[in-house]
């Protein structure tokens, strides 16, 4: 049994292609839609064209004898059933009951009235354009600042006012540090509402069996445990009858974080017809009713001494809500609260959120959830503090950022900051661009009047969501390891990863741990039936938490294999690497399928130990993880059209270990896209009447091919001390990082005309304006 | 009002009775049964639903199924052969040209349009090349590496 043993080659940090790709690159992976069934209908939701009015009636016997009808449901079908769910907590928060399909009242444009199901797609959508609804229009409100003016229309009618909530959150003394300050900066930001635009839209298939009193629902969300719990309960049937299978999701970024109406009505629906019904979102209703995200107003006030030192931040937060409470509406605004120093060092703050309800389509979590607007918001002010003092936005960074001795660092929102470098990556980025040089480039620039700026933005994020007290519904994440009696390694995350690429890092972490080949590892997530209870995929929460507990499973297992090892080696000391578990003294050794076998085999068991070898771990993580980094445009406006061209995007990221740089760089892109399409196109449209204007690709302006820079990114590794794979997550790095970079390079631009703050898009057409007016 | 329609799809003879209305792309899914071409909004913007129809990409949500009439289609299913990855699947897979994947099989096809249209695209080139096609995971620059790397591989 003496094998001559080599340690294979580590493979986390190793740049490995995706395990994910062969079904994907081919064709064949298998997304909501793609699922068929024997004797499945098709749904086709009746969706309200006004953003309030009264419900008169509903007529639909026309409808109703169109071949291929089976069933019409409307409000009064589903009045007993649950309501949608919210749920986040505020103190005195006002919830609406969201019912799964309107009653006698719709809120906005796309509310669901009435379901036509028929045997096929385009059936269902011909009966659907003939159900009469009888509407009564009333007044409606589409902009937060204006629900909140005397007299609005009342989202709620009883609720007049349209607040939601009122929330308010100290730290520190402000008052000292505004009455210490020798200067004070103030600016009203704004965050736009965007639209997630997953490429996928949603869907749901339900498949209901009489005959096993079961359901299962397919269906195309980052959440499937969460999402079998809340749709039990609006069923009012036992969760374990209910199996959530979440096939291919063709991405998510926040907009399938939630449960919504129809997988709810699905599930019902699929009861009452006796056959399996599908529901596939059209893009119009993507746009009309999936969550959109941010949707702020903010105004800050910034003290300061006139050395630069930031000494408290005043937030004044308007948060337009939408109609309705989807999961987490109300919490998001409180995480942009609790960002709201980031990186610095002062410790006063104060903020005021009020939430309003509008006539519009529920905001909620969209890739960054709270923390890009707060990131917008802080490095808007330095540099309008750095303007406003003549300084350098690098020495004002500099003078300010938390320093290395100070962590774990304790911050004026409650937080605390587990481990950081702040100024390394932000130094990197400034030696990548030659900030000395780009500055003379752009006197240079000046003096023959081009119009070019340089803008930073030095961001941290909270990550790693989170510790259970933080999150409603806990934040731990769970894994099971299995080997199975051929050696073969079987992982259940409940983490339900949907194009971040767990199937591959977690596989890497599996073979550096078992010395296994990761083609002997098969990751799997996303089906309540086979995965023990999980959280989900968002936060950047997969890898730090969920790859945490997968690391806890391993060396359960690790041990146990080395117990077995032992025996077979009849052995007292044996070391586990490799593959083989080794005894040290004699040099004899046991392979890791051997041990398997035997563990199974069960002939003989070590002392107190029994059969198998499958662990399962809960991993409560002990603090949220804080990522860092800085992101450095170098823009210029084309005077004449207001058109902006970046020359240089450069993002230097620290999110901890790396466990895969090609994926960890794939997120970073694609972060910084959809901060690039925030800072620069993207903005759902309302008009006054809350009449979507935005409601197809055709209007939203999502970043393409060819307008999207070339990303220069690059890495600092800060472990994190939270999680004992040291990482700390990157999904949301880039997006959180961008906008401010973009908008103070724009603003750097402009500034010899006056300009000092612009919000977001940066419309070509907004930009001319400026340079026609000078100033903003 | 059924209409007869005959085409051959990744090389294999197809005859089916569909409606005059039926859009290509519900026909090569629900009828055909190929559920690689992915429909991302009905409205030819996000390419999702790329195919080649007689050697030329064209999104399928913008066609009927009639009009495809006696006209070979290639869908992504047919692009491997033999079990061989094309190789602009191969140089997806490489360069981490995917996340969600959703896209992907749209964008593999207009890679490939791209290619035979101009061998030696320049990255702005790649760029407008793809303008036809959305991609919300990636941020694109992987798939401008993916694209340079398939033209490699094709001039060695």
């Amino acid at each position: 049994m003496a094998t001559t043993i080599t340690k294979p080659e580590t493979l986390v940090g190793k740049r490995v292609r995706r395990t994910e790709d062969p079904r994907l690159i081919t064709g064949t992976a298998i997304y909501v839609d793609d699922i068929k069934m024997p004797g499945m209908h098709h749904a086709c939701i009746v969706r309200s064209p006004h953003a309030a009015a009264r419900i008169k009636s509903i007529d639909a016997a026309a409808a109703a004898a169109r071949p291929g009808v089976v069933g019409i449901f409307t409000g009064k079908d589903v009045a007993h059933l649950g309501a949608v769910p919210c749920a986040a907590s505020l103190p005195g928060l006002r919830v609406p009951h969201h019912h799964l399909l309107a009653q006698d009242r719709v809120y906005y444009v796309g509310h669901a009235v009435a379901v036509v199901v028929a045997t096929d797609r385009y059936l269902a959508r011909d009966a659907a354009d003939l159900v009469e609804v009888d509407y009564e229009p009333l007044p409606a409100v589409a902009d937060p600042e204006k629900a909140l003016a005397e007299g609005a229309p009342a989202v709620h009618p009883e609720w007049p006012g349209n607040v939601a909530f009122n929330f308010h959150q100290e730290g520190g003394d402000i008052q000292q540090a505004f009455r210490e300050a020798e200067v004070v900066v103030q600016q009203r930001i704004t965050s736009q509402r965007l639209i997630p635009t997953a490429l996928e839209t949603r869907g749901v298939v339900a498949d209901w069996r009489p005959g096993e009193n079961s359901i299962t629902l397919y269906s195309s969300t980052q959440i499937p445990h969460l999402m079998r719990t809340m749709v039990a309960g609006i069923l009012g049937m036992q969760e374990h009858r209910l199996r959530v299978v979440t096939p291919e999701v063709g991405g998510g970024f926040g907009s399938k974080l939630n449960v919504y109406a129809e997988e709810a009505l699905m599930a019902f629906i699929a009861m009452r017809i006796n056959k399996p019904v599908k529901w596939i979102e059209s893009r119009r209703e993507n746009f009309l009713v999936t969550i959109h995200g941010r949707g702020h107003v903010d105004y800050f006030e910034l003290a300061a001494r006139r050395d630069g030192t930031m000494l408290g931040l005043k937030l004044k937060l308007i948060q337009d809500l939408g109609a309705y409470h989807q999961l987490l509406t109300p919490a998001i605004p409180t995480l942009s609260v609790l960002m709201m120093p980031g990186l610095y060092k002062f410790k006063n703050i104060s903020a005021d959120i009020v939430g309003v309800f509008t006539n519009c389509v529920p905001t909620d979590a969209y890739r960054g959830a709270g923390r890009p607007e707060a990131t917008h918001g802080i490095e808007r002010m330095v540099d309008i503090l750095a303007a406003e003092l003549s300084m350098d936005p690098v020495d004002i960074r500099l003078r300010n950022f938390v320093g290395n001795d100070q962590f774990p660092f304790a911050t004026a929102t409650g937080l605390s900051y587990d481990s950081g470098d702040y100024a390394a990556p932000f130094r990197k980025a400034l030696a990548e661009l030659d900030y000395p040089a780009a500055r003379s480039r752009q006197k240079q620039a000046r003096a023959e009047g081009r119009l070019m700026g340089i803008g930073i933005s030095t961001y941290g994020e909270i990550c790693a969501m989170g510790p259970s007290p933080a999150l409603p519904a806990g934040g731990w994440e769970s894994a099971t390891v299995k080997i199975e009696p051929t050696g073969k390694v079987t992982v259940l995350t409940g983490a339900s990863p949907h194009g971040q690429g767990e199937e591959t890092t977690f596989a890497q972490i599996v073979a550096d741990e078992l010395g296994v080949p990761m083609s002997d590892v098969l990751v799997l997530h996303g089906d309540t039936s086979v995965v023990q209870y999980g959280i989900g995929t968002f936060g950047s929460r997969a890898t730090a938490v969920g790859g945490a507990a997968l690391f806890y499973a391993l060396q359960d297992l690790k041990a146990k294999m080395r117990k077995f090892g032992a025996m077979l080696l009849d052995s007292s000391a044996v070391t586990f690497s490799g593959g083989f578990c080794v005894d040290e003294q004699t040099g004899k050794s046991v392979s890791f399928a051997e041990i398997a076998v035997a563990a199974y085999h069960a002939k003989r068991l070590p002392p107190n130990t029994e059969p198998g070898l499958v662990s399962t771990h809960f991993w409560e993580p002990p603090n949220f993880t804080f990522p860092f980094g800085a992101h450095i445009v170098v823009s210029e406006v084309d005077r004449e059209t207001g058109a902006i061209t970046i020359h240089r995007y450069i993002a230097v990221d620290d999110c901890g270990k790396i466990i895969n740089p090609l994926l960890v760089a794939g997120q970073v892109h694609g972060g910084v896209a959809q901060g690039l399409g925030q800072a620069l196109w993207e903005q759902a449209v309302y008009d006054e009447t809350g009449q979507l204007i935005t409601g197809e690709l055709t209007d939203y302006a999502l970043p393409k091919a060819h307008l999207m820079p070339f990303i220069e990114s690059s890495h600092t590794e800060t472990p994190s001390p939270v999680n004992p794979l040291g990482v700390k997550g990157v999904g949301e790095a880039g997006t959180i990082g961008c906008s401010p970079a973009v908008v103070n390079s724009v603003v750097d631009a402009l500034a010899p005309l006056g300009v000092r703050h612009i919000d977001m898009p940066l419309t070509p057409e907004k930009i001319w304006q400026l340079i026609q007016g000078g100033h903003a | 009002m059924k209409r007869k329609l005959s085409l051959t799809i990744n090389g294999k003879p197809y005859t089916d009775e569909v409606e005059p209305r039926l859009l290509l792309i519900h026909y090569l899914r629900e009828v055909a049964g190929l559920t690689g071409p992915h429909i991302g909004c009905e409205t030819s913007i996000c390419g999702a639903c790329t195919v080649m129809l007689d050697g030329r990409a064209v999104k399928a949500c913008s066609m009927f199924a009639v009009q495809a009439e006696g006209r070979q289609i290639l869908t992504i299913e047919g692009l491997a052969s033999n079990g061989t990855l094309d190789p602009m699947q191969e140089a997806f897979w490489n360069e981490h040209a995917l996340q969600c994947g959703f896209c992907t099989p749209g964008m593999i096809l207009s890679a490939k349009q791209l290619l035979a249209d101009n061998p030696h695209p320049t990255d702005q080139e790649i760029r407008h090349g793809l303008e036809g096609n959305l991609c919300r995971c990636t941020g694109y620059q992987h798939i401008v590496n993916a694209v340079k790397a398939a033209a490699g591989k094709a001039q060695a």
